[in-house]
């Protein structure tokens, strides 16, 4: 218990010690959002001077960091100097379409890649192992820009998917069924693009830690017991390889959303990518902040829980010095 | 393929690379920034052996392209009149180790234009801007990971050198970085620094960028190292016959870390130069009209470029082999120095 407070409080310190970093580098920034509406002689210089007051920039940086931090605890998040709107609400409705793109991924490639991993370990050296092993590397080798690129290529030249945005333009007239179609045509190709750039590293991260735990003593032991195979892999193994694969889901959480910014980008998804890069182009700043401190959360949240579960899992870690 | 031989091939591979990108002004036939706006988007150029009559030819050559009439970016051959390559041609100038020069490896006699890998929609030749890009992206990795490394280094070992208090601040500083998703970090530091500067300005700062926001994991590793050196019979032998904290470091600690530097450079440089092809790809890097891999791949962006002129990919296929090499590099930097003993 006390363990789970200290990692609470850890977390809690790194959340806000990454938002006064993030204000410590606004600081640095030269220009702003109404820095072009300056050179707009149509906007006279009282009615900027009154939109930063409006939006509290005009103050010194402590007292801005202090009033958003207010607006944090209220659940806004600060404003939108583009969109007017609080950055909670706008970045929790580009969250969404790239959760629901992530975790998916996630899912998948956990699907693939658990068993693979497993096989692959167990006949280690083997042509089985070798081919897959070499397949990983080979994707390993490919940068998500090429790959999400190749993707689009193959989807524009086929026609079989649908490329680009999450939905149809006639999206509003369709019925449900139709609609959820329509979504998943649109989610197939970032979907790939993200499973084929996570595969190998889960791949390579479950074997590596399946090789570790079948040559463990007791595993070596159980095989010379004569215990069946399938019993020692699943029975003994797998549970020994527990650490390796909880610690691959904490990083899962902890990428849900961050590792998908670029191919949404490039596939034109509405998720938090696009909009990330709309911001920082406008200098809308308490968007930008607010989406790295909720990618941030994310990493951190993912941490915790795989400590977390790491702790109730292997009592070596328990009792040892935390 | 043996271990060995898959090591030595990756070495030679990358070290072609960057002499391809050092020697670009004398292997690129054209000007990278120079346009041709009469071809826009033409394919590679094709080379024949065998000419309109049947008849082979022992060396390459080449015909002109005739822009159709009726659609934009569409050509055909004309094979009135072949070009043959020739090698060391007259043509740009460019400078090369400070001397100007205009000897190129090959061309083609006006009014021919050779387009090995096409051209882009201002008629620049490709192959040329893949050649003077690879400048940019590839010694922005380099340096950035340098930087990286450096701060990594300096960092860690005093952290571990020293510990106590110094050492407890200096690893709440790298959580602190290592929370930080990089990706986001990296595009929230681009956020707030000015976006129109000239391209020079753009190249320092993204160098810069990229290199702070990466020390971290380098700094944690190198002081883990240190902090084992530190305890080491002989380090403690060193120190009792008086020797100064500096050359305890220089002399039997630091050599240590040589493992842990390399790999992690092998790591770290083919994630930087991702990094830069990436951020220039979004506009947030190095901009126009100097080349970079990333804002030649920027114009990928549009589909229909996307879906017909496939050689505008070009620079993200080069990074193929430069990823391959890195990884058999890092893999065995990995296996030969940290665990090899």
């Amino acid at each position: 218990m006390a363990y789970l407070l200290r990692r609470l409080l850890h977390g809690a310190l790194v959340l806000v010690g990454v938002s006064v970093l993030s204000f410590l580098f606004v600081q640095l920034a030269p220009g702003e959002f109404f820095s072009d509406m300056r050179l707009n002689p149509q906007v006279s210089p009282e009615t900027i001077r009154h939109l930063r007051a409006q939006y509290g920039l005009d103050r010194a940086l402590p007292i801005r960091y202090v009033r958003w931090a207010r607006s944090v605890a209220k659940g806004d998040w600060g404003y939108s100097f583009a969109y007017g709107l609080p950055v909670s609400k706008l970045i929790w409705s580009r969250a969404r379409n790239t959760l629901l793109l992530t975790i998916t991924s996630a899912l998948l490639a956990w699907l693939i890649s658990i068993p693979l991993g497993i096989y692959a370990a167990e006949r280690r050296d083997r042509w089985g192992d070798r081919v897959t092993v070499a397949g990983s590397s080979a994707l390993l080798t490919v940068p998500d820009l090429l790959l999400a690129l190749a993707l689009l290529i193959l989807a524009i030249r086929t026609n079989a998917f649908a490329a680009g945005g999450m939905t149809s333009p006639d999206f509003a007239e369709l019925g449900t069924v139709a609609k959820i179609k329509d979504v998943a045509a649109h989610f197939t190709l970032p979907l790939a693009a993200l499973v084929l750039g996570t595969l190998p590293i889960f791949f390579r991260h479950v074997r590596a830690g399946m090789i570790e735990a079948l040559a463990l003593p007791s595993i070596q032991s159980a095989r010379a017991h004569g215990i069946p195979r399938s019993r020692i892999l699943f029975r003994y193994a797998l549970p020994a390889a527990a650490n390796s694969l909880i610690s691959l889901f904490g990083f899962s959480i902890a990428t849900l959303l961050s590792a998908s910014l670029l191919v949404e980008v490039v596939m034109s998804w509405p998720g938090l990518g696009p909009m990330l890069l709309e911001a920082i182009l406008a200098r809308d700043l308490y968007v930008v902040i607010g989406a790295v401190m909720l990618s941030t959360f994310f990493l951190v949240a993912g941490n915790l829980v795989a400590d977390v579960l790491l702790y109730l899992s292997d009592p070596r870690i328990r009792r040892g010095p935390a | 393929m043996s271990r060995k031989r898959m090591v030595r091939i990756a070495v030679v591979l990358l070290s072609l690379l960057y002499g391809a990108i050092l020697g670009a002004g004398f292997l690129a036939p054209y000007d990278p920034a120079e346009q041709d706006r009469a071809h826009p988007f033409a394919p590679p150029t094709r080379l024949h052996f065998v000419d309109a009559e049947g008849s082979l030819h022992g060396w390459p050559f080449i015909y002109g392209l005739i822009p159709s009439p009726d659609n934009f970016a569409e050509y055909q051959e004309d094979r009135s009149r072949a070009f043959p390559v020739r090698l060391f041609v007259s043509g740009d100038h460019y400078s090369l180790l400070g001397f100007s020069c205009r000897r190129h490896w090959f061309g083609i006699d006006e009014p021919g234009h050779i387009f090995l890998l096409g051209t882009d929609g201002y008629g620049r030749d490709q192959f040329s801007r893949l050649l003077w890009g690879g400048r940019i992206s590839l010694l922005a990795g380099l340096i950035a990971a340098a930087l990286s490394l450096s701060l990594g280094m300096a960092v860690g070992s005093v952290s571990g050198y020293f510990g106590g208090f110094v050492d407890d601040t200096l690893m709440r500083l790298v959580e602190l970085f290592l929370a930080m998703p990089w990706l986001y970090l990296l595009f929230a530091v681009r956020a707030f620094l000015p976006l129109h500067i000239s391209p020079t300005v753009a190249f320092f700062l993204l160098v810069v960028v990229i290199g702070t926001v990466g020390w971290a994991r380098p700094a944690r590793l190198i002081r883990g190292v240190v902090l084992s050196a530190r305890e080491r019979k002989y380090v403690l032998a060193a120190r009792g016959f008086g020797a100064s904290d500096f050359y305890l470091l220089r002399r039997h600690i630091l050599p240590q870390t040589m493992g842990v530097f390399l790999t992690q450079a092998a790591l770290l440089i083919p994630q930087y130069i991702l990094a830069e092809v990436t951020l220039s790809f979004l506009g947030l890097g190095v901009g126009e009209p100097v080349p970079s891999w990333g804002n030649m791949l920027g114009s990928l962006q549009q589909y229909h470029i996307l879906a017909s002129y496939w050689w505008m990919l070009a620079p993200a296929l080069v990074l193929v082999p430069v990823f391959w090499g890195y990884q058999v590099l890092a893999d065995f930097l990995h296996e030969r120095l940290e665990f090899g003993h």
